[in-house]
């Protein structure tokens, strides 16, 4: 039998750089109040969000991920040449192929770097991060870069009062390389599919064929366009992003809990020894009384970004994590404990030592 | 040992008291959580979870919509604790 020589990684991998993109437009809650029937008081009160960016044309999902990666390039101080691999978790990037990653990898000037997209909702971060450690220990990449975006302002009902208010867009992006101590803690990931109706889209696009073709004047339909969702104008909706939100509070709290509990454990860290906690920004509510749940000490910083970001899904926790490093309330060599849950449902947390 | 409807009522004015900053001696089983007791859809789930712990008893989501009043959660308490 032949020997097949193995590959060589670095011992250990850790978080080099971080970078976001916030795109310009800030949208307060009076502009959400246009098309639904609720106030500034309850928003606020539900969700803890007082603005959200939201993406123009030209802010395109590449656009804003080379605005990110750019920066966490810069902060890790490598050149763009020298990453193996670009990782993009999004949901709201609307061409099923080619990936946007090889898009973006080649803009940002990388060498043929391997590129592509991942599906994972709002813990794609948590999950792109897995990959990226594995590339980094295993010696298939010396550099990995990972991004989160999205532009959930595309899929939002304006006119549903339980949504409307809560989605964002925004990219972040960290580069992640080699170390020679640990600096990302083991994953505690996973998937709950038999609550993958608590969060959802609410219709395929397949669904929309019979309604292009009627449009197109293509013929006969080929399939049912009455359960096609209308807006109060009666005309055919964009999908948006739906979700039961009294059984997702609860299993973000709890069961969330539950699993950051679990890396803090795994990675050998006590609440006591931790600087910072960077959960998903889905709602100040969940953030809160995840707080509560875990009993964590006073003394650790407690990531809020969804107050002016809104819930930017795989975005949110690089955001975050930019935000806290860029105003100083967290610095470099803190230890962090992130956690990303939703859509799948799916979960991934982890410590890691901030860049 | 199952715990009465007078005990029930008295744990939950003390889960509201603590979620919801409500005085125990407002919470009585005519009380709206939502319209008397300043406890909105999210602080709900906080209570429910705390009642499911406290008297041993699962409420799935789909019946926590149900439980309008401080009466209706501590009927459903009363029926269900194990």
């Amino acid at each position: 039998m032949s020997k097949i020589k193995p590959s060589k990684g670095a011992p250990y991998a850790r978080i080099l750089g971080v970078g976001g993109y916030r795109p310009t437009r800030i949208v307060p809650n009076e502009v959400i109040l246009e098309t639904i029937d609720s106030s500034d008081e309850w928003i606020r009160s539900r969700s803890g969000i007082e603005t959200r960016h939201w993406a123009s044309p030209e802010e395109t999902v590449a656009a804003m991920s080379i605005e990110a990666s750019g920066k966490a390039i810069a902060d890790a101080g490598i050149d763009a040449a020298q990453i193996g691999a670009v990782v993009v978790s999004t949901v709201s990037h609307f061409s099923q192929t080619p990936a946007i990653a090889t898009e973006i990898a080649d803009r940002l000037g990388t060498d043929k770097a391997a590129a592509f997209d991942i599906s994972a909702g709002c813990a794609g971060f948590g999950y792109g991060l897995t990959l990226a450690k594995g590339m980094i220990v295993e010696g298939s990449a010396p550099y990995v870069l990972v991004i989160g975006v999205e532009r959930l302002s595309d899929l939002t009902d304006l006119e549903d009062r339980a949504t409307a208010f809560l989605f964002g867009d925004g990219a972040g992006a960290v580069v992640v390389g080699p170390s020679q101590e640990p600096a990302i803690g083991p994953t505690v990931w996973g998937s709950e599919g038999d609550k993958s109706e608590t969060i959802k889209q609410t219709v395929p696009w397949d669904r929309f064929l019979p309604d292009l073709r009627l449009r197109a004047g293509g013929g006969t339909p080929t399939g049912d366009v009455s359960e096609l969702p209308l807006d109060s104008e009666g005309n055919v909706k964009f999908p948006a992003i739906t979700q039961e939100g009294q059984a997702v509070f609860r299993w973000a709290v709890f069961e969330m809990a539950k699993v950051a509990q679990q890396a803090l454990d795994a990675a050998g860290i006590s609440p006591d020894d931790l600087d910072v906690f960077i959960p998903h920004q889905a709602n100040v509510r969940i953030i809160d009384s995840m707080v509560k749940t875990l009993k964590l000490p006073e003394h650790v910083t407690v990531a809020r970004d969804i107050r002016t970001t809104g819930n930017t899904s795989a975005a949110s926790i690089p955001l975050a994590m930019e935000r806290l490093l860029a105003t100083g309330e967290a610095k470099s060599g803190d230890t962090a404990l992130v956690i990303g849950f939703g859509a799948g449902l799916v979960y991934a947390a982890t410590v890691v030592t901030l860049p | 040992m199952a715990a009465t409807q007078e005990e029930i009522v008295a744990g939950l004015a003390e889960i509201v008291n603590e979620i919801a900053g409500i005085p125990v001696e407002d919470v009585q089983l005519d009380k709206s959580f939502t319209d008397d007791l300043d406890v909105d859809s999210l602080s709900m789930v906080e209570v429910v979870v705390a009642a499911e712990e406290r008297f041993d008893v699962k409420i799935p989501d789909e019946d926590v919509k149900n439980l309008k009043t401080v009466g209706d959660a501590t009927k459903y308490i009363l029926d269900h604790q194990s």
